[in-house]
């Protein structure tokens, strides 16, 4: 029999909560399928066995925050033929980038008795931000379907079938009735899709976890927010968590007082 | 004589990042070092000034593996701050939501992160080749466990359901009763899972720990109890002060947590079961038994004996739970802030989470505590790599090196949440 080469596939974590990996291994009914048609070459959390690079695919989580990751990130830059990033971390900061609009002695000092023991950036940035990103998957966790359709796309050498338009599209296909229009605040009109409309779904608003849609106006939404009777300080509060460096919601964020 | 050094500079299959240095000299283990270089994200410091509804989803984010760990801790130290208790249909809903995440992380540990080490495989998926039956079952097992976390939740990873006062939106009948037919299968499936993992042959190993766990007059704890230990801590969740510590060593972003008059402590699985044993239902103890557990089991190796029995737990209590279930008024009791102070504290599936939060009047948080599993057993992980090792000092270093990684995956150890949180370096002298 010939024997074929399999891709080989590359997970890597920096400054996260390692949920988007584990969204792989939830790929309960796919992960056997899976590891059959790449070669699952580095991935730290769920095996031991590590192999060189170079790989095909490498997928990242987390952001860059200290000055170790800087480096590492370079390497595994160097060491891959497409680079995705997966989740809001990687893609965005995470929500551990509050601190690029914090004094991070003064987090540092919040946290730890013994500040001079840590050694941290002043800022948690994205992938982007330090090496070329061939495909950035949004989502705080990323949605597991679209990381199949993502590895698949690549290892196929096609463009990967992920939608840029709002969470609103998904509600309407979905059948979920707006919940703006109930008077709850909801960021899905200038969010990205991917989760499928989760929270409308559950009877509350888009908490804006896949960050910013392709073209978001941010300040009709705010208005819209401030007419049914949030305060700005919700409006900040709301674009300030996962995706809080994320251009739109930051400069939207920051036009809207404590 | 020679001193030696072994290192495992980047440890395999935990969640997160972590090291290990093991001294080795004149026959004796000198040292064992767990060093924890995980970034540290700064959570209680970036909770400063957020509101008590967006606490849930914040402090989710610590730990992709169990978030609902996070979110039960944050919200009864919410509701005992504004002085609101969560009852009946909606508490049982808690509870059913914690049997999910249980069965969720104990059956990925036990089939795809801790199996391999005692059949001698890199991984779950290489471990398929040989045993594609177990591993199947097991991931069917997992997918369970996330199937509650979605209809409850919302999704398996930072579910968007949970809120302070209950839930955003209460599942429907048709969908609990969805759920009952897929746990049958899965209580069929764990119950052939601690068969199969209780026949793995474990190192003879008896450790002296001191259990600490919640301990709640009628149940195996999830939400709610009094801390107690094998020792006689017995205290409300409000004075952990008063008997633990957190210390900040030059090695670990991760803070160690102490006994402040004794040190070492252990959370997780062996200490919940060793201290409630007598709170699971007779059939599981039934089968602990045929699995060669007593009562109270001290050998960490036969730890995931014991994840599998609360597997085989959270099963039969989540159909438990379903059976008796009565639809709740509302999806949530309504809440009013008020400026004060409060405690949480869960059983995360590696053991006690820790919260503790002081709130301005309106509900804003001025400043908050959380103490993760993990970083509580940091001191134990290092006494059993000792202990450990100080059996086979004389072994090859590759041996030392995979019995120090199998003794640190022993704990399911959740890094990523205990940076304020791993290498194996053995150095012989």
């Amino acid at each position: 029999m010939r024997q074929v080469k399999r891709p080989r596939l590359a997970v890597w974590k920096f400054a996260s909560c390692d949920g988007c990996q584990l969204s792989l291994l939830d790929c309960e009914d796919e992960l056997l399928t899976l590891a059959g048609a790449v070669e699952i070459a580095n991935f730290a959390e769920a095996s031991s066995a590590v192999s060189e690079g170079p790989y095909d695919l490498s997928l990242v989580e987390g952001s860059i925050t200290t000055p170790h990751d800087l480096e590492r990130i370079q390497e595994v830059r160097a060491q891959s033929k497409f680079l995705v990033t997966i989740g809001a971390c990687a893609t965005a900061g995470g929500i551990q980038a509050l601190r690029n609009f914090a004094d991070i002695d003064d987090f540092v000092a919040a946290v730890y008795a013994s500040p001079e023991f840590i050694s941290t950036l002043s800022t948690s940035t994205p992938i982007s931000a330090h090496v070329p990103v061939d495909f950035e998957l949004n989502g705080c966790p990323i949605n597991k379907a679209q990381l199949l359709e993502v590895i698949s796309a690549f290892l196929a050498g096609r463009k990967p079938a992920v939608a840029s338009y709002s969470v609103c599209i998904e509600c309407k296909r979905r059948g979920t009735p707006c919940v703006m229009v109930q008077g709850t605040p909801c960021l899905g009109p200038v969010t990205h899709a991917g989760c499928g409309a989760i929270c409308p779904s559950y009877r509350r608003g888009c908490y804006g976890c896949f960050g910013p849609m392709e073209t978001p106006n941010m300040a009709a939404l705010a208005a819209e927010w401030r007419a049914i009777g949030a305060a700005p300080r919700d409006i900040k509060r709301a674009l300030s968590t996962f995706n809080a460096a994320a251009d739109a919601f930051q400069k939207e964020s920051q036009a809207h007082g404590d | 004589m020679a001193t030696k050094t072994i290192k495992v500079d980047y440890l395999a299959r935990v969640e997160g990042e972590g090291a290990l240095d093991l001294t080795i000299a004149d026959g004796k283990v000198t040292s064992a070092t767990l060093r924890i270089f995980e970034p540290p994200r700064f959570f209680e410091a970036l909770l400063r000034g957020r509101g008590f509804e967006e606490t849930p989803d914040i402090v989710a984010r610590i730990c992709g593996i169990c978030p609902i760990a996070y979110q039960m801790s944050a919200v009864h130290a919410i509701e005992r701050a504004f002085g609101v208790k969560v009852e009946g249909g909606l508490r049982a809903l808690r509870r059913l939501i914690y049997c999910g995440e249980w069965i969720e992380s104990h059956a990925l540990h036990i089939v795809l992160l801790h199996a391999p080490d005692f059949l001698g495989f890199a991984d779950g998926i290489e471990m398929a080749s040989a045993h594609g039956d177990m591993v199947r079952k097991g991931l069917a097992l997992k997918k369970a466990g996330n199937e509650v976390l979605r209809v409850l939740g919302g999704r398996e990873v930072h579910p968007v359901n949970v809120r302070a006062g209950g839930y955003h939106r209460l599942p429907t009948a048709a969908e609990l009763a969805g759920l009952a037919e897929t746990l049958k299968r899965a209580r069929d499936d764990a119950v052939e899972l601690t068969r199969w993992v209780a026949g793995f042959a474990f190192p003879e190993i008896d450790i002296d720990y001191e259990f600490v766990a919640l301990r709640h007059p009628d149940e195996y704890p999830f939400n709610e109890g009094r801390i107690v230990s094998n020792r006689g801590i017995d205290i409300d969740i409000g004075d952990y002060d008063t008997v633990f510590e957190e210390r900040h060593v030059a090695r670990s972003t991760a803070l160690h947590s102490a006994i402040r008059e004794r040190g070492a402590y252990l959370v997780g699985p062996l200490a919940r079961y060793g201290l409630n044993f007598d709170r699971l239902p007779s059939q599981v103890q039934a089968l602990a038994q045929e699995a060669g557990l007593g009562p109270v089991c001290t050998n960490p190796f036969r730890s995931i004996v014991v994840r599998a029995i609360e597997v085989v737990y959270a099963c039969e209590e989540a159909l438990r739970l379903i059976a008796a279930y009565e639809r709740p008024e509302a999806a949530s009791v309504p809440l009013a802030p008020r400026a004060g102070t409060g405690f949480g504290c869960t059983e995360a599936p590696r053991g006690i989470c820790w919260h503790h939060y002081d709130f301005e009047p309106d509900g804003t948080i001025r400043t908050a505590r959380i103490v993760p599993p993990t970083s509580q057993n940091q001191a134990s992980i290092e006494a059993d790599l000792a202990a450990v090792a100080g059996t086979m000092v004389d072994a090859p270093d590759e041996e030392i090196r995979h019995r120090c990684e199998q003794t640190i995956r022993n704990y399911d150890p959740c890094i990523s949440c205990s940076a304020h949180f791993f290498k194996l370096n053995v150095e012989r002298r």
